[in-house]
């Protein structure tokens, strides 16, 4: 099998801010990709440039085994897209937004609509309901549907769960997977590290560069080092606390507990012993696995102190 | 504990038609308490929110915010809250400097006045080299300490945050919540809607709401007990998943 996406030394400039610095990888066809990075890290740019709305300043991209440049007529054809701000009409009902992206790509609703049936189980019960009076969830699955009527090969996906809830977010992961495995290419951006976790493979973008790619699994391999719970039954003096032990590189909040990035010269007992003498309960201190969250939180930060 | 609630609600109630968006909600934060408030996409947060910020009258049931009833007093909730969502906060086509000066202006504090905070604000954050940029072109973590300055330049008793962190990167969320728990342990009162569960964790309490209801409100660690959980989110699903077959025959 080839490669639904392949990106070769793509950059991207606007005036003096490199948006894209020579970007190279490649999505195998069938495969869930993620991308994660920081807000202004490029993501977006990328996406205008596979979707054919923007022209790279160098490099070569393909998307479904045709160019970004000359062959973007069909891209247009053979991708599905959901950018991160607009893919509804709020005017349009339901029906009338699945009808009116439908024409536009020159097919019917209905000789399509096993392909986005299992989108529209729960939409099929209000087809006259207007975009704009749905759910947070809801309207991600509809943008979904609108963009998979034509059929496409590949699906774009810019940050689709932004500002959906747990519940609605795993339905709709559930729904990638399900698409996944009808052999469509999936590229999907996510704030949400347990999405990006949910990929067969994640690249991670930073300052227009990639500096990390692989399975979830590989790239947090290397994580558990050095990576320590710390808890407390005060958890805001306990973080400003933790800043001070020797041996600590990074702390910061992780759900119920913090994470603590040391070196090898941090001791576990002198810890425990410093932070509860300063009068905190409870302190706890273990060994902590990582995951994507931290890659995240190490790569970004790194780079911010360079 | 004497002292009044910052905010008490009782039988709160919102209707638009025949739906009942909020049924009967009844809860009370206390000062510097962190406040979370969860609940699925359409289960009534932003209209609870609205009334709690005097933008909308309850159907039925009482309350006060900041001390003020929010059936007869919501003009003067608007005057002694803030409020910061990730949606909208700040003009993008003004300067950082513009849109400090005009949220103080917008809660008349004297310019002279606004001048001090302003400056004090700058060196806490370390912003003073940014305060002419366009707020478009600065960094969106340094957006979001902004957003949260203007909203609390009047120094509120209490903030209401819409998603504050929706769509933001995980370091720049840790960040912001640094931010909030430096200003609740400063004795602010800080009521949050969030959709990452980890960050439910950071709130002193939580509730979920289910369909305009209520379902949970306790601390993090004792609804995990409850719940039988070792995360927020699994207790969110637990509460939230239980009634979300009502939701999807209506859409919201």
């Amino acid at each position: 099998m080839g490669n639904a996406i392949e990106i070769d030394n793509i950059s991207k400039r606007y005036g003096k801010i490199k948006a894209l610095d020579k970007v190279s990888f490649s999505v195998p066809e069938g495969m869930l990709y993620g991308l994660i990075g920081p807000d202004g890290a490029g993501k977006s740019t990328l996406y205008n440039i596979l979707t054919t709305l923007q022209r790279p300043d160098s490099g070569k991209a393909t998307v479904a085994g045709h160019d970004v440049i000359k062959g973007r007529k069909k891209i247009r054809t053979e991708v599905g897209y959901m950018p991160e701000r607009f893919s509804l009409y709020p005017d349009l009902t339901v029906k009338e937004n699945l009808e009116f992206f439908a024409s536009l790509f020159g097919v019917q609703v209905s000789e399509n609509y096993d392909m986005i049936a299992p989108v529209m189980t729960q939409l099929e019960k209000f087809p006259n309901r207007r975009a704009s009076a749905l759910s947070g969830g809801m309207k991600q699955k509809l943008a979904l549907g609108c963009a998979l009527i034509h059929r496409p090969k590949v699906l774009l996906l810019d940050e689709p769960t932004t500002g959906v809830d747990a519940i609605s977010r795993s339905e709709f992961w559930t729904m990638l997977r399900s698409l996944k495995e009808s052999g469509i290419t999936i590229l999907v951006s996510t704030s949400y590290m347990d999405e990006a976790a949910l990929c067969e493979e994640v690249a991670l973008i930073y300052n227009g560069k990639i500096v990390e790619n692989g399975t979830p699994s590989e790239l947090t391999a290397h994580l558990g080092e050095n990576l320590y719970n710390a808890s407390a039954d005060q958890m805001y003096p306990l973080l400003e606390a933790v800043r001070e032990l020797p041996g600590v590189l990074n702390s910061y909040t992780f759900g119920a507990t913090l994470h603590l990035v040391t070196d090898a010269t941090f001791d576990v007992a002198s810890a425990c012993d410093k932070l509860s003498a300063s009068g905190l309960d409870n302190v706890k201190v273990y060994l902590a696995k990582g995951n994507i969250e931290d890659l995240f939180i190490r790569f970004c930060n790194i780079e911010d102190h360079e | 504990m004497n002292e009044k609630p910052v905010i008490e609600v009782r039988g709160l109630t919102k209707c638009f038609g025949s739906f009942t968006a909020v049924d009967n909600i009844s809860f009370d934060v206390s000062k510097g308490e962190i406040f979370g408030f969860l609940g699925a996409n359409g289960a009534g947060k932003t209209t609870a929110m609205k009334m709690l910020c005097g933008l909308s009258f309850p159907t039925s049931g009482t309350g006060s915010v900041a001390g003020f009833d929010i059936n007869t007093e919501p003009e003067q909730i608007k005057r002694h809250i803030g409020y910061m969502s990730q949606k909208f906060s700040l003009y993008e086509t003004m300067t950082v400097d513009e849109n400090l000066r005009l949220f103080a202006s917008i809660y008349g504090i004297p310019a002279k006045e606004a001048r001090l905070r302003m400056d004090r604000l700058y060196r806490q954050l370390g912003m003073e080299s940014m305060r002419r940029s366009l707020v478009r072109s600065i960094p969106t973590g340094w957006k979001q300490k902004l957003a949260f300055s203007a909203a609390t330049i009047h120094n509120p008793a209490v903030v209401f945050l819409d998603e504050p962190t929706g769509g933001v990167d995980p370091l720049t969320r840790r960040k912001f919540w640094e931010l909030i728990y430096r200003s609740a342990s400063e004795g602010t009162t800080l009521f949050v809607t969030t959709h990452y569960l980890d960050e439910a964790e950071y709130c002193n309490r939580v509730s979920i709401m289910v369909d305009g209801r209520i379902e949970a409100l306790d601390s993090p660690a004792a609804l995990k007990a409850r719940y039988g959980a070792e995360t927020m989110d699994e207790v969110f699903r637990k509460v939230a998943v239980a009634k979300d077959t009502d939701k999807n025959q209506q859409g919201y």
